[in-house]
């Protein structure tokens, strides 16, 4: 039901060129996050929604004995919500502050090998809610891979801020 | 750390809890031997490992503490609280120097010359000179007063070693007494020590088995000190098996598979029994948490200049460690507040006629799944109105609000946040600092609070607590929303609504209501309080989940219920913290995860109006105080015009199956509860349904019932009455204007007496049995309904009833010489008012020895008026008839045995 995301074996020597990212889609834009963000891949099942909460909140599931939160990705990046029936969702799983969350996303891309360094800063004229979360972008051959910070994206980042 | 340091730190600290409790005792009762054999033993069983572990600041300090204990013990000196405190003082700076050593594990750098030498000037007798004198280290052989008193036992002079003895020094012969009377644990110590001494160079564990070896013939309980991270981790397994065991079960449920069955039996009950072991382990006395309590209160008490004692009661109530540190704090806070605040100086209570110690009462029990604990003290209790002002001044509540509060919500506003960091409160009225922080500490731990406040009386803090955190049993609800767990601790029953059965939710403007046995219960709806409201009209059936809140009751609405499980509570997401009404989420044995509801979230919504009286009390105020509301119950009966009874009167709504109801002699009767009980139609006519059920009221007085059977029930409604008089029927008193319509108020008493033909006959014969001549009741009520309904009913009762609308009649009948042996009066009257006129009464020649009782509704305004004057004999509730007749019959044999 989930796959581990394997540690690429052939490039522990390149750690300090390379940066690794598991990509995946929301409607044709592809994102990234870092490899080391991520726990796993899984098909959630059975969400449970939770009265009052936030929109971006689809509900709460059990993966393996944890409850893990699930979180609209469409919701937070302010797209309308895509039909989709509960067998096909996928989910990435992260862990903040040592709580679980699985980010809701359409479909999951390949892990891509980048070199460090190589990657162009947030342009300006970005939407101020992607800048968010946006760390930096890759030139990929045919589009452009954005890099996601998922703390940033969460809001947690600007929550602790705040509180500071 | 070293091992042998670690356990030390850990023995040692628990001993202190133990020698501060202990003195605390001692100071009060010096005689006690028990106790003092105890301290003595402790510090020298300190002292003794202070010095095997090469600590010798420590062991001088203690050593100086025991030669003066040793002094006590003796007899030679008697104990003082000036000594006292400087045995406590150097507990302290014991505990000091072990905080450090815990950080650091060596001492620190210094001595503490000073208090050893008072120490060893107090053991000489000296001590005054010791606490007069501001410069330390006074060389105190020259006590020449305190050497001539005690010369039976000369004390700077050691025969042992032929000279004089050193501060801080104990003669041999002293400590050989000492160790000598000294039982158990000291002598192991001793076998330490001796043993350490002999072989320095063994393993410091062993010399810790051969101490746990020579334990073994005393048949002390052998224990381990296991670390609490294990525990923990152990018991986090334990929930995780728990889940899992509760997983299968289901799984098997579902799949009916029979070979699995007996494995998982068997699985299922040893994992219930670990379960418990495991619990178990984490088990302390709730005493654990009280030791430091005693030192605590006499300090504060010290401080503060006032006598107080502690008295506790259920120490060896065990809860789960976890908790029990966690309500640590919020205790002690408590605690040291009634003792501050809550406890008057002696001289007011000297005053106000109560002993001089203020009582503080800590007592613990189990109840049901959970551990009250409760906190109380004799003292001048809440300042009610202080909190008051205080209250709607920083703007925690409205005037009108205020206004519309009882007492006793008046008083749960300590628990609000801005009330009690105010200092203002502090200084004027104490307590509140800080309760806020004690509220949500408890409530954090799945708790509630509440309080009770006696002006003059005390005040008593009830705490109510799961017994463990990690697994509780909760009741899985289900409403169009989905599932939800409800603690167990908060649900008290299980009301199963139906649309016209016994139990169905009413509305009363615009709340719900359930008339539960006598009270009326608020009804909240759980797919309403979750933001997703059922279709109109749609909740004829439910069940409703009786929940108890500190004091608030109020029920909550779902759609059905499950079972109960145990369930394991796991923390909620950050971002879903913000949801009040969830305190957590949990997995079920089906694997889907679920909310658990917080009964407290929920209690808030209820908000401060906690039942549907005080909302209706509240509405009451805001009307003019002359108008009364009294609740009706509207039915039809043979006719269009709808007719009322007022509901205090009925007993219970039924349904009756027609097929039961009965003729005999020409009535119908039906069998209820195991009784004939007589039935009327209250349309006059006998034309009871004959297929579907019969609606019946039934008013049941004296153990005996009488229905009256009505078309249908319509509604109950609460309004202020204006009855016109009628006089042509005696079935009915009067007609008034309900809900927009003429309706035709009932005399339910006409109806009970077609009922049984000698319903007031049979009770007045029953009194006449006891009294020869009928008593004179004087009824003073500007209410022609209240009159209407009370007169029959004291009549039935036996008594001689005159009743009067006004006091200015009541004085008519006074110049006429009319003698009468009670007067009951209202209150509230549109000429007078009932104080007043009880207090003319007080002081008239002819009716000043008559017994005066107070009608009224028991509001506020009402108890405040009563309050200001002595010259009622008592109060009684208004809509309360049985208290009403018991009262009378109460006041009056007082009267009679008086004279």
């Amino acid at each position: 039901m989930s796959e581990q995301i394997a540690s690429a074996d052939n490039k522990t020597n390149d750690k300090d060129t390379i940066n690794e990212f598991v990509t995946f889609f929301i409607d044709d834009q592809i994102f990234g996050i870092p490899v080391s963000a991520i726990h796993e891949v899984f098909h959630p099942q059975s969400i449970t929604r939770v009265p009052l909460a936030p929109p971006e909140i689809r509900g709460v599931l059990n993966l393996r004995g944890r409850i893990v939160t699930a979180i609209e990705v469409r919701e937070k990046l302010n797209l309308p919500a895509l039909e989709q029936d509960q067998q096909s969702l996928m989910a990435i799983g992260v862990e903040i502050n040592g709580e679980s969350y699985g980010l809701i996303i359409d479909r999951v891309g390949d892990v891509l090998q980048l070199p460090r360094g190589k990657s162009e800063a947030v342009p300006m004229n970005f939407d101020p809610a992607w800048q968010k979360f946006t760390t930096e972008i890759y030139r990929l051959e045919d589009k452009l891979l954005i890099i996601m910070d998922i703390k940033r994206l969460l809001d947690f980042e600007t929550k602790s801020e705040m509180a500071a | 750390m070293d091992d042998l340091l670690s356990d030390f730190l850990a023995e040692t600290q628990e001993s202190l809890e133990v020698v501060d409790a202990e003195l605390v005792k001692f100071e009060q009762q010096p005689e006690d031997d028990a106790t003092l054999n105890n301290i003595f033993r402790l510090v020298h069983t300190i002292k003794g490992t202070c010095g095997f572990l090469g600590l010798p600041r420590l062991e001088a300090l203690a050593h100086a503490g025991e030669t003066l204990l040793g002094k006590y013990r003796d007899k030679a000196l008697i104990a003082t609280p000036d000594t006292v405190t400087l045995i406590l003082e150097s507990i302290d700076k014991i505990k000091e120097i072990l905080d450090y050593l815990t950080e650091t594990q060596s001492e620190p750098e210094g001595g503490d010359e000073e208090i050893i030498s008072k120490l060893v000037a107090a053991s000489e007798g000296s001590m005054e000179v010791a606490v007069t004198a501001s410069a330390p280290a006074v060389e105190t052989e020259t006590a020449p007063v305190a050497e001539e008193e005690l010369d039976e036992a000369p004390i700077g002079f050691d025969e042992d070693l032929d000279r004089d003895l050193r501060p801080g020094e104990v003669s041999l012969a002293d400590l050989e007494a000492a160790f000598l009377a000294a039982d158990g644990p000291d002598l192991d110590q001793l076998a330490v020590e001796a043993d350490e001494a002999i072989k320095q160079e063994e393993d410091k564990k062993a010399a810790k088995k051969e101490v746990k070896k020579s334990t073994e013939p005393l048949k002390i309980v052998q224990t381990v000190r296991v670390n609490v991270d294990s525990l923990e981790d152990l018991m986090a397994m334990v929930s995780e098996l728990v889940l899992t065991r509760n997983q299968l079960l289901q799984t098997v449920r579902e799949t009916n598979s029979d070979d699995l069955k007996l494995p998982l039996q068997r699985l299922s009950s040893v994992t219930a029994e670990l379960q418990e072991g495991v619990m178990k382990t984490r088990m302390q006395p709730i005493g654990n948490a009280w030791k430091k309590l005693p030192r605590i209160v006499r300090d504060s008490a010290k401080a503060v200049n006032k006598k107080v004692q502690l008295n506790m009661k259920g120490e060896q109530t065990e809860l789960d460690r976890q908790v029990l540190e966690l309500i640590g704090d919020p205790l002690t806070h408590m605690v040291r507040n009634s003792c501050d605040h809550g406890l008057e100086p002696s001289d007011i209570r000297v005053a106000a006629g109560k002993p001089e110690a203020g009582q503080i009462n800590l007592s613990a029990y189990h109840e049901g799944g959970h551990i009250v604990i409760e906190i109380a003290d004799d003292g001048a209790g809440l300042p009610t109105s202080k909190i008051r002002s205080k209250a709607i001044k920083n703007g925690t509540i409205s005037q009108e609000d205020a206004d519309a509060m009882t007492d006793n919500q008046i008083h749960r506003l300590i628990f609000a946040a801005g009330l009690s960091t105010a200092a203002a409160v502090t200084s004027i009225s104490g307590r509140g600092v800080g309760m806020d922080v004690v509220r949500s500490n408890i409530e954090q731990i799945g708790g509630t609070i509440d309080l009770k406040s006696i002006d003059g009386q005390g005040t008593t803090f009830k705490i109510k607590i799961p017994l463990t955190l990690a697994i509780v049993s909760a009741l899985i609800v289900e409403t169009r929303a989905g599932k939800f767990a409800i603690p167990q601790l908060a649900v008290v029953e299980l009301v199963r609504t139906t649309a016209n059965g016994d139990h169905r939710i009413e509305t009363i403007s615009n709340a719900r209501v359930l008339r539960l046995r006598d009270k009326l219960l608020p009804i909240l709806d759980l797919s309403e309080i979750i933001g997703e409201p059922a279709e109109k009209e749609e909740k004829g059936t439910g069940f409703v989940v009786v929940m108890t809140v500190g004091e608030q009751t109020f029920g909550v609405l779902v759609d059905s219920v499950f079972d109960t499980e145990e369930i394991v509570v796991k923390p909620m997401s950050d971002r879903l913290k913000s949801i009040e009404i969830f305190s957590g989420n949990t997995i079920l044995g089906d694997g889907s995860v679920i909310m658990i509801v917080d009964p407290n979230g929920i209690a808030r919504q209820v908000g401060s109006l906690n039942d549907v009286e005080q909302a209706s009390a509240k509405s009451k105020n805001m009307t003019s105080d002359s108008e009364t509301k009294t609740a009706m119950l509207l039915f039809f009966a043979g006719g269009k015009e709808p007719k009322a009874v007022p509901l205090s009167l009925v007993t219970r709504l039924e349904e009756i199956d027609p097929q039961k109801i009965e003729i005999s002699n020409g009535r119908h009767l039906v069998q209820y509860r195991d009784t004939l009980m007589p039935l009327i139609h209250a349309g006059g006519a006998p034309s009871f349904n004959e297929e579907t059920p019969q609606p019946v009221l039934v008013f049941t007085d004296d153990g005996r019932s009488v229905g009256l059977a009505v078309d249908e029930i319509v509604d109950i409604v609460e309004e202020v009455l204006h009855i016109e008089m009628a006089d042509n029927s005696p079935e009915i008193i009067g007609s008034a204007v309900l809900k927009g319509k003429a309706t035709e108020v009932l005399d339910v008493g006409h109806f009970l007496t077609l009922g049984f033909h000698d319903w007031f006959e049979r009770a007045a014969a029953d009194q006449e049995t006891q009294e020869t001549a009928a008593k004179r009741v004087l009824l003073v009520d500007d209410n022609a309904f209240f009159r209407n309904m009370v007169k029959p009913l004291l009549s039935a009762a036996g008594y001689e009833v005159t009743a009067i609308e006004s006091t200015s009649e009541a004085w008519k009948l006074n110049e006429a010489g009319v003698e009468f042996d009670i007067i009951v009066s209202d209150i509230e009257m549109p000429d007078d008012n009932g104080v007043d006129f009880a207090n003319r009464l007080a002081k008239d020649l002819r009716w000043s020895t008559v017994p005066r009782l107070a009608l009224s509704a028991l509001e506020q305004h009402d108890l405040e008026k009563i309050g200001a004057t002595t010259a009622f004999t008592d109060v009684v509730r208004k809509s309360d008839r049985e208290s009403l007749v018991s009262t009378i019959n109460y006041v009056l044999q007082l009267k009679g045995e008086a004279a």
